[in-house]
């Protein structure tokens, strides 16, 4: 019980922050468009380059960035700048696909473990914390040490091992929801129980999840990309970005931007992500919601 | 120690352990149940042809009789786990030694990178929070967006590049293959920076929400200035949060430090289980994803402990 | 407690006026005049304390009351320069012992905190480090203060908890605020603030976060440091808790002091229109019957717009024997309802009044079948209502309503009003939308809001309003009795009053009946008709309002009534004049 003070708070050292949405509007202006660049270019990467990936030119082998090569060429003379757009598609569709995944695992078994309390529960958390005793790389090993590398395998490892740190997410939201004062206001309305989790539970306690699936398809591409840095991803010559970084490895001293270049790529992506899905994280939180 | 607190404890070293267990069989069924045959796949894999090759009975024989294949499928589950039990992890495919052997050989680099890394990640982390958070618009809009392009960095990509600056250009570090604690810098660094990034976004919400609570009011009309304040009583809050993650980041650095070892070619155990899996090599693959495994289950329990240190409210619940 | 100091005279604070020098025999300690805090920047500047000016003698206490939003804590800050970096505090004269504290800077403001003057700020259990024993908190500012060794100091912190009247110092220094009772943590945090001996003490409503039984030991404790020569400076929204230890009080609205005399003067005969709408607006045994506030909310609406459902003859809730239990996470099991009954007939209001940990918010969620007893049973209307299966219950639940503390937990964080109204709403059958909507406007209307604020979200509503919309969606399914769970604890004394009078218009004209819980007392005395005083699950005393809060019959409910703070009243008060007794 206490008086609610309108009083400003009177402890702020420096100028306030300005609200986030403010000060990034412009980087978040940016971050839309690379995202959307990207996505171009795994849908449709004829629009965004008229050249071919796959096309060996070896009067031209190993050009610095230049007009004609915006990236410079590899070591069979192709156009990098052409690969790193062909292999976007490969890229985001792990990406995608991997946090797709982890977000319909980490749902099922957050929100049971979440909803239905107890010996469920136990159990449930049991099997987050076994999920969590994989880590990423480690999975996927494994399963391209059975199954052979290949798009499926990777989407499949990566989301399997991205799915607990969800699930847990997803499992403490659900619970504060189901303990919050307007679902019990609901039930005291006389409204049943399916009803108040579909209208108050799930709405509200997947909000936060949005901006987490935005984070987490950079991470995915990352991981997946790193797979394909150690050799393990999808066979050559597929211009996946981290078969780019892998192959790009041997020449970093004679032609840097063979390695730089997809890697920047990467950066640029999962950046812009994070950049979004912040801002969406902002916005969400100061509207009606607490 | 009374009898609730032992009884707790018991409690979690169960919990522990049925983790393990079931990674163990979860590790076992996707080996086994899910490959086919696998003395097919082993022969083939040994001939080297990448196509499956049609390969007789007698071919198969030896095969199935040396690893055990051709006994029912829950004999060996239960050999599995007892082999487990005993410390032993199977044998390698290729190396025809025991899984135990070639991993103990080069665990030590990665422990030694791991930790070191988890370290220089909370000193990273821990400098920059308290010295930018809350200081007004650009020092804290500078940390914060180190921090959030840190996090965002692949590991591989930010090793590549410092070995290129600081190893090849520089010739500060040495560029390869170093065992040293020399050796040692550029790959740590690699791998602390990204998680410094990643523990330093969730420290930095948390330390702004602490600034604001009352008793830091308290401490204030006590007297106390304000970099006291940060250090003696926000940040014991602060780091509540990023003390949880730690337990799951050491899996990441696991991970990381995978394919750091690949990028500055150092010994560990990343190289084995790369080429291992290179090499379809399953049981070697298997005996280090249940040891990481253990590992993480053993370093989940110490960070609860170190939580229960930090924030004594929940050593008497 | 015996006073090392010879008390000094006390002597009711004067005005001080630009100019007018009112030296005494002793020296003012503290002077303020014409004091202006402001926030903001070149684009944005609110002015939140206007031209305040008071002066204090050491042994003399002021009291500074106001509402939220008033400038009170704002005014009390200035005085240990924590206003903030966004703030612009600027004063004809801000002096303590002589000393100006304008434009002092950050080092000299860190010697002067803590040691000439005390700060305590409200609930310990969040003022005071969780993390970190109460002992390492108290020597806190000695060691700032450079104040002795480590060895001493430990010394000196046992010694000060003795001296705040807390019972085994030694263990208790070594405990975190969790462990320890709220009375004794509110102790421990006023030791921390008069560790080194301040001058000056400063308590910014010490004493809101606790039970009123333990409110009245706390103010004893301030007393004695006022005895012991300490000028005290106290902070609150509560006039009752103030008029005990004030020997002026200063009433702050809008930022500005309205009204500034003895305690008696403002008590008996308050002139600033806003101090007699406050004074009003106190719920008491003195306020029964009559309006609280001044707002008239509507007129002749009601129960042609509103019918209520059909009762019949009977109470409304009949509750026998009810029992519950919980298993601490210690293992052992607390039971928290013992074997309570009561009756609730038709109109009526029941009060259940107890303090923290007695029982009553678990009677409450009982009644309501919220949860379900261990024992006992309640009936509904004449018919079963505990025992049935949820599903059966169900149907019925729209015949109890329910009013909680705070309505924003209580509101899904994505509606707005019309949603969340048309939510309560849809048990009923209603010929078109419009009708509905116009169901609505009807509820809105009801509790006194205007239609604009249909499309508003809770947070953009004052307290006042959230509790309105609240109260609408409670009787919006036409309930029989509405369960009110603290429903005014969280808002101000005169939003409060609105809101009471508000629920007790909707009585006279609906015929609903209330289960009012509160730990006020006065709350209690004005709304209820009969009451249950409930301490550790038990049911203490049982009457009416008047009988039991006047005549008390039980040990524990006259302890209860004498810790109440009273604005005393002499034998020809009225309720809209209660005379200060001298």
């Amino acid at each position: 019980m206490s008086v609610a003070t309108a009083d400003p708070p009177v402890l702020r050292r420096g100028l306030e922050l300005p609200r986030a949405a403010t000060l990034l509007r412009p980087g978040v202006i940016l971050a839309g468009l690379v995202v959307a660049f990207f996505v171009v270019a795994a849908i449709a990467p004829a629009l965004l380059s008229s050249g071919d990936p796959d096309k060996i030119n070896l009067d031209a082998v190993l050009q610095p960035p230049a007009i004609d090569h915006v990236f410079g060429t590899d070591q069979s003379g192709r156009d990098l700048y052409t690969r790193v757009i062909y292999g976007a598609r490969e890229s985001l569709l792990i990406g995608f696909g991997a946090t797709a995944l982890a977000m319909v695992l980490a749902i099922a078994l957050g929100g049971v473990a979440g909803l239905a309390g107890g010996v469920v529960d136990g159990v449930v958390n049991r099997g987050i914390e076994v999920l969590f005793a994989f880590p990423v790389l480690m999975l996927a090993l494994l399963f391209v040490a059975v199954f052979g590398p290949s798009v499926r395998t990777e989407i499949i490892a990566v989301g399997i091992s991205s799915a607990p740190g969800y699930a847990r997410m997803i499992r403490g939201q659900v619970m504060a929801v189901r303990d919050s004062g307007y679902v019990e206001a609901a039930r005291a309305l006389g409204h049943p129980y399916g009803r108040v989790v579909g209208v108050h539970i799930f709405p509200n306690a997947m909000r936060p999840l949005v901006v987490v699936a935005t984070l987490g398809v950079g991470q995915s591409i990352v991981w997946a990309s790193g797979l394909a840095f150690l050799g393990l991803g999808v066979p050559p010559p597929s211009p996946e970005w981290g078969a780019l970084l892998d192959a790009g490895r041997d020449y970093i001293t004679k032609a840097w931007w063979l390695e730089v270049m997809p890697g920047l790529a990467i950066v640029l992506f999962a950046l812009s992500l994070t950049t979004i899905g912040r801002w969406l994280q902002r916005r969400l939180e100061g509207g009606t919601a607490r | 120690m009374s009898a609730v607190k032992a009884k707790r404890a018991l409690l979690r070293i169960l919990g522990a352990l049925l983790v393990i267990w079931a990674v163990a069989t979860i590790t076992f069924f996707v080996e086994a149940g899910l490959s086919g045959n696998r003395a097919e796949a082993l022969l083939n894999q040994m001939a080297g042809t990448t196509r499956s090759v049609e390969r007789t009975p007698a071919e198969l024989a030896p095969i199935n009789r040396e690893y055990g294949f051709d006994k029912p499928l829950m004999t060996q589950y239960v050999e599995y786990i007892g082999g487990i039990a005993r410390g032993d992890f199977g044998r390698s495919y290729l190396q025809h030694q025991s899984v135990l052997t070639i991993i103990s050989r080069q665990v030590g680099p990665t422990i030694a990178l791991t930790v070191s890394a988890l370290v220089l990640a909370w000193l990273i982390m821990l400098t920059r929070i308290v010295v930018t958070a809350r200081r007004g618009r650009f020092l804290t809009g500078f940390g914060s967006g180190v921090e959030i392009v840190s996090a965002g960095l692949p590991t591989y990509w930010l090793g590549v590049i410092l070995l290129v600056i600081f190893a090849i250009d520089l010739q500060i570090f040495p560029v390869q293959g170093e065992t040293s604690l020399v050796g040692l810098v550029l790959p740590a660094i690699t791998l602390a920076i990204p998680l410094s990034g990643f523990l330093g976004q969730v420290t930095r919400d948390e330390f702004e929400k602490v600034l604001e609570q009352p008793f830091v009011v308290s401490a204030r009309t006590r007297g106390m200035g304000d970099l006291a304040v940060r250090l003696r009583h926000v940040l014991r809050h602060a780091v509540l949060p990023a003390i949880t993650l730690s337990g799951w980041a050491l899996g990441a650095l696991i991970s990381g430090a995978v394919l750091v070892e690949a990028v500055f070619a150092r010994p560990g155990v990343g190289n084995i289980i790369v080429s291992a899996a290179q090499s379809r090599d399953v049981p070697l693959v298997s005996g280090i994803v249940v040891l990481v495994a253990i590992v993480y289950v053993i370093a989940n329990l110490l960070v609860d402990i170190a939580y229960t240190v930090v924030d004594p409210r929940l050593r008497s619940t | 407690m015996t006073p090392d100091l010879i008390p000094l005279p006390v002597r009711p604070s004067e005005i001080v006026g630009a100019g007018a020098d009112q030296d005494g025999p002793v020296a003012d300690l503290l002077r303020v005049e014409n004091l202006n805090v402001g926030f903001g920047d070149r684009h944005r500047y609110r002015e939140i304390v206007r031209d305040v000016s008071f002066s204090l003698r050491a042994g003399e206490c002021l009291a500074i009351v106001g509402e939220s939003g008033s400038g009170k804590s704002v005014t009390a800050r200035t005085l240990v320069g924590l206003t903030g970096d966004r703030s612009r505090v600027r004063a004809d004269r801000l002096e303590l012992a002589g000393r100006s504290l304008l434009g002092l800077g950050d080092r000299q403001w860190r010697r002067l905190r803590g040691k000439d003057v005390g700060f305590v700020l409200q609930d310990a259990l969040v003022s005071l480090d969780q993390l970190r024993p109460v002992g390492k908190e108290i020597a806190e500012p000695l060691r700032l203060h450079g104040w002795g060794s480590r060895g001493t100091r430990q010394e000196k912190v046992i010694e000060l908890l003795r001296e705040v009247g807390v019972p085994e110092p030694e263990m208790r220094a070594r405990q975190r605020p969790y462990e320890l009772s709220g009375g004794l943590r509110q102790r421990a945090l006023i030791a921390a603030a008069i560790a080194m001996g301040p001058r000056l003490v400063i308590a910014d409503e010490p004493t809101t976060a606790l039970d009123v039984t333990i409110q009245a030991q706390i103010l004893d404790l301030l007393e004695r440091t006022k005895e012991q020569g300490k000028a005290l400076i106290l902070i609150s929204h509560d006039l009752a808790v103030v008029s005990r230890l004030a020997d002026s009080v200063a009433v702050m609205n809008g930022g500005e002091i309205v009204e500034h005399g003895t305690a008696a003067e403002i008590f008996s005969n308050p002139r600033h229109p806003y101090t007699r709408q406050l004074l009003d607006a106190i719920p008491s045994a003195h306020s029964r019957g009559t309006r609280l506030s001044r707002t008239v909310v509507r007129t002749g609406l009601g129960s042609s717009v509103v019918p209520l459902a059909p009762r019949g003859e009977g109470p409304v809730i009949e509750a026998e024997g009810l029992v519950k239990r919980y298993r601490g996470p210690d293992g052992v099991d607390r039971t928290v309802v013992d074997d309570v009954s009561f009756s609730l007939a038709p109109g009526e209001t029941l009060g259940i009044v107890g303090e923290s940990g007695s029982g009553k918010t678990t009677t409450a969620r009982i009644a309501l079948a919220l949860v379900a007893p261990d024992a006992g049973e309640v009936r509904l209307n004449g018919e079963a209502w505990s025992g049935l299966s949820e599903r059966r219950r169900r149907a019925r639940r729209r015949q109890i309503a329910v009013v909680y503390q705070d309505p924003l937990s209580s509101f899904d964080p994505r509606w707005n009003v019309e949603r969340i109204l048309a939510d309560a709403l849809d048990g009923e059958e209603y010929g078109s939308r419009a009708a509905k909507r116009a169901r609505i406007g009807e509820l809105l209307e009801l509790v006194g809001l205007e239609p604009e604020h249909r499309a508003r979200g809770p947070l953009q509503l004052s307290g006042g309003q959230r509790q309105r919309v609240a109260i609408a969606r409670a009787l919006a399914p036409r309930p029989a009795v509405v369960v009110c769970d603290e429903p005014v604890s969280a808002l101000d004394v005169s939003i409060q009053a609105q809101v009471l009078d508000l629920l007790c218009d909707l009585q006279d004209e609906l015929g609903v009946s209330y289960l009012f819980i509160s730990h006020d007392l006065g709350v209690i005395h004005h709304m209820s008709d009969r009451i249950l005083v409930m301490c550790d699950g038990r049911l203490i005393e049982e009457g009416e309002a008047d009988r039991v809060l006047t005549r008390p019959r039980e040990e524990y409910t006259k302890r209860l009534v004498a810790s109440l703070p009273q604005l005393e009243l002499g034998p020809d008060a009225t309720p809209d004049r209660p005379q200060a007794v001298a």
